[in-house]
């Protein structure tokens, strides 16, 4: 990607909902779909008299994803207001954190176009989130049932500059967060939003240009093409002369532009100030701790231990660990079967296709990694042959059997004995004699008909191999 | 001290509408109790840590379950000044 | 036994013991109110449902089951505090209709101990005031002089007590609102240390500095109710894990050993001749119960005033906000002329629903906030603050109580004050540190004007450590207690 001598400079903000049972500060519902309100407490609707109290989850799951991002984790962090008016915040008011913030002075390496490449993280702080306005046009309707789950915000330093790098960037931190069971990173439904901040650049300054803030990005696909229209536009603007205004503008995926909030006040005045409610959150280091030894390991770590331990290709090793439970699945085949490059065909190959097709996740794979396994083993034993896999694996999908158990229940056990495939070559061949001639005559090309023929005539059951070499034997003469 | 025009931008940030009298008498009143506070300003605090809780407290979390509320959403609405159906009603919202 | 005049624990005691029904101690002070609050305007609110509550107690007494510590005990309940399916109004226009689908954890305690709320009482508009003048419901009387205010906040808790049409109230006390028109008024008054009482379901006005407590006319009357309402509640981080001593059987009246410390900060000349009189008084009851009496000094008195009126402006300017309209309280009516944005829509319905002085100090608090100031103010009040606290912990070393005036002077006429902010905000002077710090303090009867107002004295103790205000707030009230209803009502 290029820009002539202009260079973008990129930094994203990630909100991540925490799957919490209640809110970040009340004992309501955070669970999706609610009738209308009904996932409220008199806390969550700021009722006269209320008062927030910490959810302990939330704040273990922050920690944790502050130390998946190598954050340095404050021991004592303060919850501050941020006080603004907006028919969806109830208490006029936002609790969050300001300069004393659960997480800093992190990073998360990524893995873009053959290299790792790191992006610093700022800070990582819990807040709760708004409700949803629903306009009506002539009015708008406020429902409060999102009004208090538990964020975390991420936000990265400004080392991004590729809408590309914005994207696996991203990619990689709702991996970390799905791997850590803190965020399910549903960006269409809203559990995990990315704001992203551009501006641009001549090559070689050091000052940063005027950022604009980009929202209502949906996919990690929209994260580019929006980052990559800003930029185009900047430069288009400053090129005409034309200063760049610090806003914040919204993507329109159906006519993918970035355009300006209409109606927007003048800056915001948040009057941050430590919320006198809440007493500063003190951490100690035994439980710090006890949480670090909860993490999983993280799926670049595990990319790269499946390359060193079990020689895959990069790539694999990328497709295999988007996903924990896929990771999990694998590396359960892997062990079972003795053979991680057999696994690894098989998981990439036949089960990710039918998943797919499926639409379903790992977890709910009709075959299970001890009997994918089975079969990587049974294939190494030569007690089947790859092509008679395939059809045990399609069986396996539909019945959820094993795959011994179905081999035998069909009578489908590879003919590995060579006095009983000669007697069908034996056979193949007298039946077809001048074929035979024809071949010892220069037709080569016929050996693949022998083949053939020796394979239906034992269902398919032959080894291959074995096959092919007392084929060659026999045409000898 | 403080200006009838700082009490208008204050107040917008406050959402307070005043009538003009009221303006003027805020700055006025306010400007003279700022005025009081200056000797507060003169105090030494070099490394005085900011006191906001004013009692020695053992903070505690809480666990994170649910605590059903009984008919929540007429609970949430009860109060309502204007609704449609059990979602608050307000003018357009703009951006 | 005159149950207007009575204790609360004599009348829990004679509805035990079966002397008078539950429902007659009701009818008693219904009757009362009946009569005087028309004047007084004591209450906004009766309790519709308390006849039939206190018929419940009589039931209960026939069967001879336990009905708490306070069973049978009307007590009033200031409009700050949530009370489920009774309209809590904070004395604000903005709240006039607003009924709570939930009680505070206060109301919720008193019930559990067999208390009986009769009725929500009026006060200064979010308790922000010294009078009950600034109350959307009308102003509040002094009993003792009609003419005169009952002092405020909790003005009408305080009135309510003292003309006998509750033998106790609920106030809150954010810089003296409990302390201040208890003296005014001539009944006990006590806020507790901060973080005793749950503040879950009080209307709130600066988080760092309320209090709840109870209003009374006796001081083992206060201690039995906070017994009632003190202790842990996990629905406010900021309530103490202290476990709550039975205080009302641990009063002592022998003082020998006790040290009291007399602030010289508070003896200075604009005390009034009276109120020295009174407190003198107070001084010499507790010395010859064995006490002694030494100087100390609080050299951060008269920043205190400054640094409470930046500190909760600063909070109750953010703890107001949620008063929008939005999803519950007054709204503009914007059928004739509709709101042209979302700010018209705000302003509109706020500046219409606050009253002067609420507005007044919000945007005194949204200013200490605001960007370039924040540092200037707030945060500057916030350190003074820690360096008062340690003060008073230095003071402490030396004693076990201070004791001093209240206010300044005793209670003044209506509508003498109200126009001049300042001077109002400076009669704070001697009852702001006490919520500053966190440590309680108590409002004790120790005397009259020469115009027959009550003038009390203040009795403050280090955290945690309300004991000792009991204790001397007994022997003060042996010497000095007003036995008898106001003439004025006679």
């Amino acid at each position: 990607m290029s820009y002539s001598d202009w260079e973008p400079v990129i930094g994203l903000e990630i909100h991540a909902q925490l799957l919490t049972e209640s809110k970040m500060f009340s004992p309501d519902s955070t669970h999706f779909g609610g009738a209308d309100n009904e996932h409220t407490h008199p806390i969550s609707l700021g009722m006269p008299g209320t008062l927030p109290v910490v959810n302990k989850r939330a704040l273990e799951f922050s920690a944790k994803t502050g130390m998946a991002l190598n954050c340095k984790i404050r021991k004592k962090s303060v919850f501050s207001r941020k006080n603004y008016f907006y028919p969806d915040l109830p208490k006029g008011y936002q609790i969050s954190q300001f300069d004393e913030p659960l997480c800093e002075h992190g990073y998360v390496d990524y893995f873009l176009d053959g290299e790792i490449k790191r992006v610093g993280i700022t800070r990582a702080h819990m807040e709760e989130d708004a409700g949803k306005s629903l306009h009506q046009g002539d009015f708008t309707l406020i429902n409060l049932n999102r009004a208090g789950v538990p964020l975390l915000e991420i936000v990265s330093e400004p080392d991004i500059r590729t809408p590309a790098e914005a994207a696996e960037y991203a990619r990689t931190v709702r991996k970390i967060l799905r791997y850590l069971n803190v965020c399910d990173g549903n960006l269409e439904e809203g559990s995990m939003r990315c704001d992203c901040n551009v501006s641009v650049r001549k090559k070689g300054t050091e000052k940063f240009g005027t950022k604009v803030e980009l929202k209502n990005i949906n996919s990690f696909r929209f994260v580019e093409k929006a980052i990559e229209y800003e930029i185009q536009r900047q430069i288009d603007c400053i090129e005409s002369g034309e200063k760049i205004i610090q806003e914040t503008r919204l993507w329109d995926a159906g006519k993918n532009r970035t355009f300006s909030m209409r109606g927007k006040e003048d800056a915001h005045d948040y009057r941050y100030f430590p919320d006198p409610d809440l007493l500063p959150v003190t951490l100690d280091d035994s439980w710090l701790a006890k949480l670090k030894g909860e993490l999983p390991e993280l799926p670049l770590n595990r990319a790269q231990r499946f390359q060193t331990e079990f020689q895959l290709p990069a790539y694999d090793s990328f497709v295999l660990t988007t996903e924990k439970a896929l990771a999990d699945y694998f590396e359960e085949t892997a062990k079972l079967a003795k053979n991680p490059k057999g696994a690894s065909n098989w998981v990439m190959g036949e089960l990710l296709r039918e998943l797919n097709e499926a639409k379903i996740d790992v977890e709910k794979s009709p075959i299970s990694a001890k009997d994918l396994a089975e079969l990587v083993a049974m294939i190494d034993a030569k007690e089947i042959s790859g092509k008679m896999a395939k059809d045990v694996f399609a069986d396996m999908w539909k019945t959820s059997k094993a795959p011994k158990e179905i081999v035998k229940s069909k009578g489908m056990s590879q003919i590995t004995d060579s006095s009983a495939i000669e007697k069908i070559v034996d056979d193949v061949l007298a039946q077809s004699a001048q074929a035979v001639a024809d071949y010892r005559g220069g037709k080569t090309k016929l050996f693949g008909f022998f083949v053939g023929q020796v394979m239906k005539a034992s269902k398919g059951q032959a080894n291959p191999e074995m096959v092919n070499q007392i084929l060659q034997a026999k045409l000898k003469g | 001290m403080i200006s009838e025009a700082e009490v208008s931008r204050v107040a917008l940030l406050a959402r307070l509408s005043l009538s003009a009298d009221e303006t003027k008498k805020l700055a006025e009143q306010l400007s003279q109790v700022l005025k009081h506070f200056e000797h507060v300003s003169k105090i030494k605090t070099d490394g005085i840590e900011p006191l906001v809780t004013p009692t020695d407290i053992e903070e505690f979390w809480r666990e994170d379950k649910v605590v059903p509320v009984a008919h929540a959403s007429e609970a949430a609405m009860q109060n309502a000044p204007e609704a449609v159906g059990n979602l608050f009603k307000v003018p357009p919202v703009v951006g | 036994m005159n149950i207007l005049t009575s204790s609360l624990k004599q009348i829990r005691d004679s509805v035990v013991k079966g002397e008078v029904t539950a429902e007659q101690v009701m009818q008693k002070y219904f009757a009362q109110i009946e009569k005087w609050n028309p004047r007084i305007n004591a209450f906004v609110t009766l309790n519709e449902k308390a006849l039939e509550q206190a018929a419940a107690v009589d039931a209960r007494v026939k069967k001879k089951e336990d009905i708490g510590p306070l069973g049978g005990v009307p007590i009033a309940i200031k409009d700050m505090l949530c009370t489920k399916g009774i309209r809590t109004t904070a004395g604000s226009k903005i709240l006039e209709n607003f009924v709570p689908p939930f009680s505070s954890t206060v109301v919720n305690r008193l019930e559990a101990a067999g208390a009986i709320n009769i009725g929500k009482t009026n006060q200064d508009e979010f308790a922000m005031g010294s009078s009950s003048e600034t109350s959307a419901f009308g102003i509040s009387r002094n009993p003792w002089n009609l003419e005169y205010v009952p002092g405020g906040s909790s003005g009408g808790s305080a009135a309510a007590v003292a003309a006998g049409m509750a033998p106790a109230a609920i106030g809150t006390d954010t810089g003296g609102s409990i302390r201040q028109p208890s003296s005014f008024c001539g009944v006990v008054g006590i806020k507790p240390t901060y973080g005793r009482v749950s503040r879950y379901g009080i209307v709130a006005f600066a988080s760092s500095l309320d209090q709840a407590g109870p209003m009374t006319r006796t001081v083992e009357d206060a201690a039995l109710v906070c017994e009632a309402i003190c202790g842990r509640d996990e629905r406010d981080a900021t309530t103490a894990a202290n476990p709550v001593p039975k205080w009302s059987q641990q009063i002592t009246k022998n003082l020998k050993g006790m040290k009291v410390g007399l602030p010289k900060e508070y003896f200075s000349d604009q005390v009034t001749p009276e109120t020295r009189k009174a407190v003198d008084k107070a001084i010499a009851a507790v010395k010859a119960a064995g006490a002694e009496t030494v100087e100390v000094s609080l050299p951060l008195t008269d920043m205190a005033v400054s640094i409470y009126y930046l500190v909760a402006t600063s909070e109750a300017s953010s703890n107001l906000a949620r008063y929008d309209g939005v999803r519950f309280g007054h709204r503009a009516d914007f059928s004739k002329k509709p709101a042209e944005d979302l700010a018209e829509f705000y302003c509109r319905t706020r500046g219409e629903g606050f009253g002067t002085e609420v507005k007044r100090r919000i945007i005194l608090g949204t200013y200490a906030l605001s960007s370039g100031y924040y540092d200037a103010y707030y945060r500057k009040a916030c350190q003074v603050r820690r360096l008062m606290r340690q003060q008073f912990l230095d003071a402490f070393s030396k004693c076990q109580i201070m004791m001093g005036p209240v206010c300044v002077s005793p209670a003044y006429k209506i509508g003498e004050r109200i126009a001049d902010p300042l001077k109002m905000y400076l009669n704070d002077i001697f009852t702001t540190s006490a919520n500053l710090v966190g440590i309680p303090g108590m409002s004790v009867p120790a005397g009259f004007s020469n115009e027959g107002l009550p003038i009390g004295v203040q009795l403050l103790s280090a955290h945690f450590q309300e004991q000792h205000l009991f204790n001397a707030g007994t022997v003060i009230e042996e010497a000095l207690a007003i036995k008898e209803l106001p003439h004025v009502l006679q």
